[in-house]
């Protein structure tokens, strides 16, 4: 067992969608929402969309928190790293994401700020380690499979007695986020996405269990089946969700046992509770302020906490004009949507964030529907 | 950004940390965020932490699920006369 060709099966492949053809009722249609940007990438990567009925979509959700985080939240990155002197370090995935004026971490970089790409926050220790009389502050994003890695780092550094080190914390929380997108709807009819169920995130669940997505059975009354990142997960998760809604069903269940259970991974839980608080709202990308959506420092950790160690001064960042990846990142619009889509913005000259990230909507539709899209957009122009 | 593999641990390090192997290729990763951590054991792999360890027993029952659902699909197809 490799955990990995064995979920890549052609054959296992047609016989399930063997069996979502035979499932799906053609007099109805069928929209999934994968919240995750990684099952994104899993529907593009392996054309999973293309073994589907043609009554059953996949709607793609707000997961890539690349995506998602405010261009403020990335310019005050920015000015960390240029106007108080701090050694900058980032994952890859956000060294090219642009801010305000198109600025990205790594023009910054060029116009010579000190910012470091790393793979890991071990890294960035060592790099705190290395630098004893400079600032050292980790650009901490992601959902709660990143957040861990970034507590164990705070909780090092505070063991090591390494005070240079601290994090720009920018940790979101999938359940709000989903609720959110739920009760959008209510809040401005025009947008509503008719939703029949969600593929639960597969990394995100393995830290928090799937005992956090039973509310959406309860209360929302959505079907939800947690589901692995290779295609046959994603394949088989569908076919769930399709025997769910057949059979008038509303069950939260898990299709990536091998990994994720209902408690989740306890011990980081605990990690992450003693260091971190939810807070009142936090600002996502495409979503605007959602309430208790993210969370920070605790008081005993501010030391840590770059938020409060450098007076970050107040700015009005600006999302580029006609971008499109906000209504994009809430599900109401797709890549053929945007005027911008391979006319300005292509992943090696981003505008938006969606076109930076491999996770990101328009990346995924670039990479693997480039022609079919830009034909699209082609048709729309001629008809208009 | 979530993305995170399977990895086998070869050894256990000091500092909480351990020796992986991924595709013939050995790396050092922390291991303080998981239980008990064995050399032979299939961890997730994500920004340089364990995250939790995989089950073959469940992954073997998925497999089976999988499998299942093309046969059930192969009966009915043969019931409806549908080749």
């Amino acid at each position: 067992m490799k955990y990995i060709e064995e979920f890549r099966s052609r054959e296992l492949a047609s016989g399930i969608a063997r069996a979502i053809a035979q499932e799906a009722d053609p007099a109805r249609t069928y929209n999934f929402m994968e919240f995750c940007g990684g099952h994104t990438h899993a529907i593009f990567r392996y054309g999973v969309q293309d073994l589907m009925p043609s009554n059953v979509h996949f709607v793609h959700g707000p997961g890539c928190p690349v995506c998602i985080l405010p261009i403020r939240r990335l310019d005050d990155a920015i000015e960390l790293a240029e106007r108080h002197g701090a050694i900058l370090c980032s994952y890859a995935d956000m060294m090219r994401v642009p801010g305000s004026g198109r600025r990205s971490l790594l023009r910054a970089r060029a116009d010579g700020a000190d910012v470091r790409m790393v793979y890991s926050t071990l890294d960035a220790l060592e790099i705190a380690r290395a630098n004893p009389d400079r600032e050292v502050v980790f650009l901490a994003i992601g959902f709660e499979t990143t957040t861990p890695p970034t507590a164990m780092a705070i909780e090092t550094a505070r063991t090591e007695g390494l005070t240079n080190f601290s994090v720009f914390v920018n940790h979101v929380l999938t359940p709000a986020a989903i609720r959110h997108i739920l009760d959008a709807p209510e809040i401005d009819p025009e947008q509503a996405v008719r939703l029949d169920g969600f593929l639960g995130p597969s990394h995100v669940s393995s830290v928090i269990g799937s005992r956090p997505y039973e509310f959406l059975a309860r209360t929302y009354g959505k079907p939800v089946v947690i589901a692995g990142f290779e295609p046959l997960d994603v394949m088989q998760s569908t076919l769930m969700l399709i025997r769910q809604v057949n059979e008038g069903r509303v069950d939260v269940e898990n299709e990536y046992s091998r990994v994720v259970t209902r408690e989740g991974n306890v011990k980081a839980q605990a990690l992450v509770d003693r260091l971190f608080e939810v807070r009142d709202d936090f600002e996502w990308r495409g979503l605007g302020s959602v309430p208790a959506s993210a969370i920070r420092l605790r008081d005993e950790y501010a030391a840590f906490d770059a938020e409060r160690r450098f007076a970050l001064t107040p700015k009005q960042s600006r999302e580029a004009k006609s971008c499109e990846c906000p209504a994009i990142l809430r599900g109401v619009k797709k890549p053929a949507d945007c005027k911008l889509f391979g006319n300005g913005c292509t992943p090696e000259n981003p505008v938006g964030s969606c076109m930076v990230s491999s996770e990101g909507a328009c990346a995924a539709y670039w990479t693997y529907r480039r022609a079919e899209t830009l034909a699209e957009i082609a048709r729309r122009k001629q008809a208009a | 950004m979530c993305l995170a593999i399977p990895v086998r641990i070869v050894s256990l390090d000091p500092g909480q940390m351990a020796t992986v192997e991924i595709e013939g290729i050995r790396k050092q990763v922390s291991v303080a965020l998981i239980d008990d951590p064995q050399p032979g054991d299939y961890i997730l792999l994500h920004v340089g932490y364990a995250l939790h360890k995989l089950s073959e027993e469940e992954a073997l029952r998925t497999l089976d699920m999988m499998a299942e659902a093309g046969l059930i699909a192969e009966e009915l197809a043969g019931e409806e006369g549908v080749a």
